[in-house]
């Protein structure tokens, strides 16, 4: 008997209720310690595909199993399963009108009943690792871009998930700011933790991903290595967009263009990820 | 030496009559309020609520209180329903009843465009941390509307008040009855007495309700998100 994959997709249908088809025969898997980059262009349905995992968007047809067990059919438990998978937003999401210690506790206290004095050395613990020990007692308002998304990151694994979702968690970072977040979600990856990683950021997705899938217009285009994904894409959708990330690719050098996306990688993270940041705008 | 009609207030009881006065108006203002900050909070997670009829039903409760003017709810309430029913409600009950079926709505309606207010990622960040749509809604929607609430609520406290001078023609004694009498009993002696009455009652309105919107003003500023 194997262990059955952390998460498994089998052929996803999502339809938002103004008929828009939004996902279509998605299946994919990720595996304990997995980490699965999700990219593509914009609007073709990655942040569905996340939201559809954690049970904010109901699907149409096909299954969503975590942990071998489906959570997609009536009657799951979403407080239950929600637990087990963290979800991380583009704008942070914090909650405004607690410091950052009570973002941290609401759910240990309220969904989790933990009691309260270990779920703070929990939090406290959590927010040195990310290098905000001196911050629990300040607002979210009084903290940077930067230092919102790392708590956030740490509220999600303050429910010890077994799974992390990331939704373009850099994209609406000041570049400077992109790094100390990256380097947190870097962090979490060399631990095993289990995660599914929506990204414009490819440089990070290269270096992160176990693999890469690559969705077009609702469905997966293209699912395979990072190595193989940005430098010889097999599909001609995967290249075109590969070549929004490197400059000025001359005409008639296809085969060199993903090659070029990734030249940027070596040069600085952060100039790769100022492009992406504007191509994206 | 002509009279200036300014000894009237200090003869007798007549100050202390005109604070007793200002208490009934605000007795009734601030137990009205107080009804409907109780009905109305539900009210407003009602009107946010998915169930259509009930939002139909809230609205059109909201749309004919706005659309009546106080005078003829409080005529309605303390007149006719005596002709009706039989049933004859003092002026204060009656005025009562009206300022809190007026204030229940108004409420309401701020209820819910301070719950309209909260982002829609809110709800979904919350509910991603496994909270019930209970608890979405007692630990974060609330919460958070209450900010954007408290100084739209503390002004309608002072609209409440002013709005009380309504209800001298239902016959309350409240403050400004309690001038006409004051003013009726020296119009012969002091012809000159409405003057000082009307502005004094105009200056213990102003006392009250000047601090309340200031301290409106005040939160606004504070709660600022
Ligand atoms: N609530 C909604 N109702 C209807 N259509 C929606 C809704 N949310 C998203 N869509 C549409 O569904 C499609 C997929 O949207 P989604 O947000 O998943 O894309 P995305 O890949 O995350 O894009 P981006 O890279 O810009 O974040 C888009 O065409 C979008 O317009
Ligand atoms: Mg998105």
């Amino acid at each position: 008997m194997t262990v059955p994959p952390v998460l498994r997709l089998e052929a996803v249908r999502q339809q938002y209720p103004n008929g828009l088809v939004a996902l279509d025969r998605i299946s994919f898997e990720v595996a304990k310690s997995e980490v699965v980059a999700v990219v593509g262009p914009s609007g073709c349905g990655k942040s569905t595909l996340l939201r559809c995992v954690n049970g904010l968007e109901p699907i149409q047809s096909g299954t969503i199993a975590l942990d071998g067990a489906i959570i997609t059919g009536p009657g799951t438990a979403w407080s239950k399963v929600r637990q087990q998978i963290g979800l991380v937003f583009q704008n942070y999401e914090l909650f405004p009108h607690l410091t950052v210690l009570g973002n941290l506790l609401l759910g240990p206290l309220k969904v989790q009943r933990a009691a309260k004095a270990e779920a703070q050395v929990k939090a406290l613990a959590l927010l040195d690792r990310v290098g905000l020990a001196d911050r629990a007692r300040d607002y979210p308002r009084q903290l940077s871009g930067g230092q919102k998304q790392r708590v956030a990151i740490i509220r999600a694994l303050m429910m010890e998930p077994q799974v992390l979702l990331l939704d373009e968690i850099t994209a609406s970072l000041d570049p400077e700011m992109v790094r100390e977040v990256l380097d947190v979600v870097l962090e979490l990856a060399g631990e095993g933790m289990t995660m599914l990683i929506v990204t414009h950021e490819m440089s990070f997705a290269r270096a992160i991903a176990d693999r890469i899938i690559f969705i077009d217009a609702g469905r997966i285009a293209e699912q395979t290595t990072p190595e193989q994904f940005f430098t010889a894409p097999q599909t001609e959708r995967a290249r075109q967009f590969l070549n929004l990330f490197a400059f000025a690719p001359p005409p008639g050098h296809h085969e060199t263009a993903g090659a070029a996306a990734v030249q940027t990688e070596e040069s600085s993270a952060t100039t790769s990820d100022s492009n992406s940041l504007e191509l994206h705008e | 030496m002509p009279a200036s009609g300014i000894e009237v207030l200090f003869e007798g009881r007549n100050l202390v009559r005109l604070l007793g006065g200002l208490w009934t108006s605000l007795w009734i203002a601030l137990s009205a309020m107080a009804v409907s900050v109780v009905l109305g909070l539900p009210m407003g997670v009602l009107m946010t609520s998915r169930h259509r009829l009930v939002k139909l039903v809230l609205r059109i409760y909201l749309e004919a209180i706005r659309v009546l003017p106080q005078l003829v709810l409080l005529f309605v309430f303390y007149f006719d329903l005596t002709l009706v029913t039989g049933v004859n409600l003092s002026g204060e009950l009656a005025a009562l009843i009206v300022f809190a079926l007026w204030g229940t709505a108004e409420m309401g309606d701020l209820v819910r465009g301070a719950i309209s207010a909260i982002p829609r990622h809110q709800y979904q960040s919350a509910a991603a941390l496994g909270l019930r749509p209970t608890q979405v809604q007692f630990h974060v929607v609330l919460p958070q509307s209450a900010r954007r609430l408290l100084p739209l609520a503390v002004n309608l406290v002072t609209r409440m008040i002013k709005t009380t001078s309504l209800i001298v023609l239902i016959g309350v004694v409240e403050v400004l009855k309690v001038g006409q009498q004051i003013i009726d009993r020296n119009r012969f002696d002091f012809p000159d007495a409405a003057l000082w009455v009307y502005a004094t009652i105009f200056l213990l309105y102003f006392l009250v309700c000047f601090p309340i919107s200031r301290l409106a003003q005040a939160l606004e500023r504070k709660l600022d998100l």
